[in-house]
């Protein structure tokens, strides 16, 4: 018997038996992308032009973000409901200590905080909402659909308190008060790669590194497969929970300060439905909502074909309606394929048996 | 002797011809031939993964066969599912038990077929009528309207085959149905039975206690490693023979080495209790050592408090009270991670719920409690884990093609060695086994006895728990018997008779049963 087992598992490699049909089924998302790639190059004047491709890669760069923070939670077998609204709110808190600082009434000043320190105090906001998801969802025992759908109201609506539902108009700073270059953000660049692209690479580097080679990563995953095995394998459940929303709400809050600071203002209803986005990147690239099962990477080509689609449609200037029924029928094929792909796979793995 | 002339074909109700089943990872079935006779208790045996389940779930129409054919009174047939089977009067209670817990066990009895008023809304009172009546048919006094989430795991059963049983099932599949009974339970589930023989139902019994099988069965199917290997009429042969035909050879049974006369205790628990939310105790105040190289077998009947006991210990139930010493360290209250790094493991008692992360390949699965030995920084050590994954994989004989396999490829007993392999990964000190040898076969559970005494031989302390007299009598070096809650016994093997642990098992029964109802 111990004969078998080590010499089957001597070669590995040559159970992988893969079909070209199933082969294309696995890489769905990658060849999702290629495809509106290449029909929008074909049907869409400049498609492929520098200028285009950079601003594309910006779109998708706010989405993709939400949407890594949102596979943490989806691959925990929960939801965050609540990112779009801390988009919102980070945005918010960071245009209103810029614009009109923090109001020291006691010693008759007024407090500007360099464009640094507003970017650390508007991302601890996000992860601070993000723990606050974590906290009902672990401590309360509050289902995570509920939990952020709360959170979702709750954000929003502070961010609509913070300026009376007014918008910060300019961003720039003053000079003279040390806080200028929130705008580098959105639109500053190094060597022709926009600032939030280079962050969407690094932040994506870390989040896959995190998810496969770190006990973090590996404990999120188990918790989203089977959470009572989990715990009885020590596995703090509870922590990694919160975790995964904290992470969720650092992401959401770094996405709001690129909105806030490409349009060098800060509008308290950015963001909104953006949560739906990152859900569709999310399952797109792959992810089961039922948890346990997903990819960094998987996202982040979800994210594109996603952004992809919206801005080639919007090229070819088809209205906005048809682009909404599209983004859905997409978004079900997807779903769809994946079911494909693991019933493929399944018969594949039987007859590669009985052979 | 191994193979008897077929019965008279008109005895015959169901026959299987050939059929073979193949899943991911592993050819369950190669054309097995199978016969189920009218009026009669056809039982089906073999280690795990030799196909059982897999038989029983084709014959249920659970799963559809890859090759074969299947026969229903001579005529082929073919079942998309198990609806389909049920209405040409095949019935299956399954091992892993299939109730909605949020439903009554009226609503849970009749959820196939409900009867209704008019076509359109439920007949409630109709329900909770024949619900009574089939309790009382199977001498059990369960409340139609109780939610099925509130019974016991052997009230659940009884609900099983009650459900079986309102749809007059002709054929009967029962799979490992005492696996979770009591001793009068059994009793009761087998007057059931005769019951069912005499009015002519046909009874395909799927279990691995040996001496039930050879005391109701009438003809006997051994299967091994997916192939026929016999078929007997029960009375011509006997418990050696059956173990033969399973294990290929006699299976030698596990002789405990002596035990060492090592003073050092591995882990000391004083007193301690768990409350259950009817205000009495799950745990009641159990103070017990356990040393060194020594294997303590934990016996007691089912609610005894063992399981829970089990979960005190490894941190999984905060609100409990009293100490527990490992190795001279207090590790009351301690969360369970902290507690598995200090040495403490546990394998539980349902793989499939407790043990396993399904989506998750063998390898992940085996290093999910052990992940800090393989660290480098913040990261984990590939190359180490999978050495570590491989040594497991080779010593505890999983057999399996690559540790990337998803763990849910795996037979039952190979799963089982998955999780004690998790828990060993972790290099405990002391080692809780629940039941370690439940729903495994013959040559698995011994080999993994013969893991348990060689770990104790290498200075582990191992506690497992068990209901079944002959296991604990045949691998521990001490016997402790619970009854309710509390220690009823303590006997030194040499001082241990079947007659005292049964006393004392029974010691603290009414209290126990008043805490259960």
């Amino acid at each position: 018997m111990t004969g078998t087992a080590s010499t089957t598992i001597a070669s590995p490699a040559r159970r992988r038996q893969t079909s070209p049909l199933l082969l294309l089924l696995s890489l769905r998302t990658l060849i999702a992308l290629f495809v509106v790639l290449g029909f929008f190059s074909a049907t869409a004047p400049n498609f492929l032009d520098i200028g285009t491709l950079v601003l594309l890669a910006k779109h998708v760069s706010i989405n993709a973000l939400l949407a890594i923070g949102m596979t943490f939670v989806v691959l925990t077998g929960g939801i965050d409901l609540s990112v779009g609204s801390i988009v919102g709110l980070a945005g918010m808190v960071a245009g209103g200590l810029i614009d009109r600082g923090v109001p020291l009434h006691f010693l008759h000043v007024t407090l500007f905080l360099d464009v640094p320190v507003v970017i650390a105090i508007a991302i601890a906001v996000g992860v601070l909402v993000g723990a606050i998801n974590g906290l009902l969802v672990t401590w309360l025992s509050v289902a995570p659909f509920i939990a952020t759908l709360g959170t979702l109201y709750v954000a929003r609506g502070t961010a609509l308190l913070i300026s009376n539902g007014e918008t910060f108009p300019n961003l720039v700073g003053r000079p003279q008060f040390h806080n200028t270059g929130f705008p580098i953000l959105g639109a500053g660049t190094v060597l022709g790669v926009p600032v939030s692209v280079i962050a969407l690479v690094v932040v994506g580097i870390v989040a896959a590194y995190l998810a496969t080679r770190t006990p973090f990563g590996r404990r999120v995953y188990a918790v989203g497969g089977n959470e009572r095995a989990a715990l009885l394998s020590g596995v703090p459940v509870a922590k990694v929970k919160l975790a995964v929303y904290m992470i969720s709400g650092a992401c959401a809050a770094f996405a709001g300060l690129i909105v806030a600071s490409e349009l060098v203002a800060s509008h308290p209803a950015s963001g909104e439905t953006f949560e739906l986005n990152a859900i569709a990147a999310t399952v797109l690239g792959g992810t089961s909502l039922v948890g346990g099962r997903g990819t960094i990477w998987g996202t982040v080509i979800g994210a594109f074909v996603i952004g992809i689609l919206a801005d080639g449609l919007v090229m070819l200037g088809v209205s906005s309606f048809w682009q909404m029924v599209i983004k859905g029928l997409v978004i079900i094929a997807a779903v769809v394929l994946d079911q494909l792909q693991r019933r493929m796979q399944r018969r594949m793995a039987i007859q590669a048996q009985a052979a | 002797m191994t193979v008897q002339p077929h019965a008279a074909p008109d005895d015959v109700i169901l026959r299987a011809v050939q059929v073979g089943k193949v899943y991911p990872g592993t050819t369950a079935l190669h054309g097995v031939d199978f016969a189920v006779r009218r009026g009669a208790v056809n039982v089906l045996l073999g280690e795990n993964g030799a196909g059982k389940s897999t038989l029983m779930k084709i014959l249920a129409g659970v799963e559809q066969p890859s090759s074969g054919q299947l026969f229903l009174d001579g005529r082929e047939v073919r079942f998309a599912s198990v609806n389909d089977a049920a209405a040409q009067g095949i019935g299956i209670i399954f091992q892993e038990m299939n109730l909605c817990p949020n439903l009554s066990v009226a609503e849970n009895i009749f959820l196939r077929y409900p009867a209704v008023r008019f076509g359109i809304d439920i007949d409630r009172r109709q329900h909770i009528e024949a619900a009574r009546a089939l309790m009382r048919r199977l001498e059990h006094d369960i409340d139609p309207n109780a939610l099925v989430g509130d019974l016991r795991i052997a009230q659940q059963q009884i609900v099983e085959i009650a459900k079986a049983l309102a749809h007059d099932a002709r054929i009967l599949i029962m799979d490992e149905p005492t696996s979770a009974l009591s001793a009068t339970e059994v009793e009761i589930l087998f007057r059931v039975i005769a019951e069912l023989k005499s009015a002519g139902v046909a009874i395909v019994y799927i279990s691995h206690r040996l001496e039930e099988l050879v005391r109701i069965g009438d003809c006997v199917t051994v299967l091994r490693d997916g192939r026929l290997q016999a078929t007997a009429e029960m009375a011509d042969i006997d418990i050696p023979w059956l173990i033969a035909q399973m294990v290929g050879a006699m299976a030698e049974p596990a002789v405990p080495a002596p035990p060492r006369p090592d003073a050092r205790d591995a882990l000391r628990i004083g007193s301690v209790s768990l409350r259950n939310p009817h205000g009495g105790y799950f745990v009641d105040g159990v103070s017990l050592q356990l040393a060194a190289g020594e294997v303590v077998g934990l016996y007691g009947l089912l609610g005894a408090g063992r399981s829970e006991l089990f979960e005190v210990l490894i941190g999984a139930q905060p609100d409990a009270e009293g100490s527990v010493v490992l190795d001279g360290e207090e590790l009351a209250g301690l969360p369970i991670a902290a507690r598995i790094r200090r040495g403490i493991a546990l394998v539980p008692e349902d793989r499939q719920r407790e043990g396993l992360v399904q989506c998750l390949s063998v390898s992940a699965n085996l290093s999910l409690a052990s992940l800090w030995r393989f660290l480098r920084g913040f990261a984990i050590d590939t190359a180490r884990e999978h050495d570590a994954v491989l040594r497991a994989i080779r010593d505890l004989l999983i057999k399996v093609s690559s540790p990337n396999v998803e763990v849910t490829a795996l037979s039952g007993g190979n799963q089982q060695k998955v999780v004690i392999g998790k828990a060993l990964l972790t290099r405990p000190k002391v080692l809780l086994l629940d039941e370690p040898g439940r729903g495994i076969d013959v040559g698995a559970k011994a080999e993994v006895f013969r893991t348990m005494r060689h770990l104790a031989a290498e200075g582990l302390g191992v506690m497992f728990a068990t209901s079944d007299l002959k296991e604990v009598m045949a691998v521990a070096d001490r016997i402790v018997v619970m009854a309710g809650g509390r220690v009823t016994g303590d006997f030194p093997r040499a001082r241990a008779t079947e007659e005292r642990l049964v006393a004392a098992a029974n010691q603290g029964a009414a209290a126990a049963a008043g805490v259960a109802r």
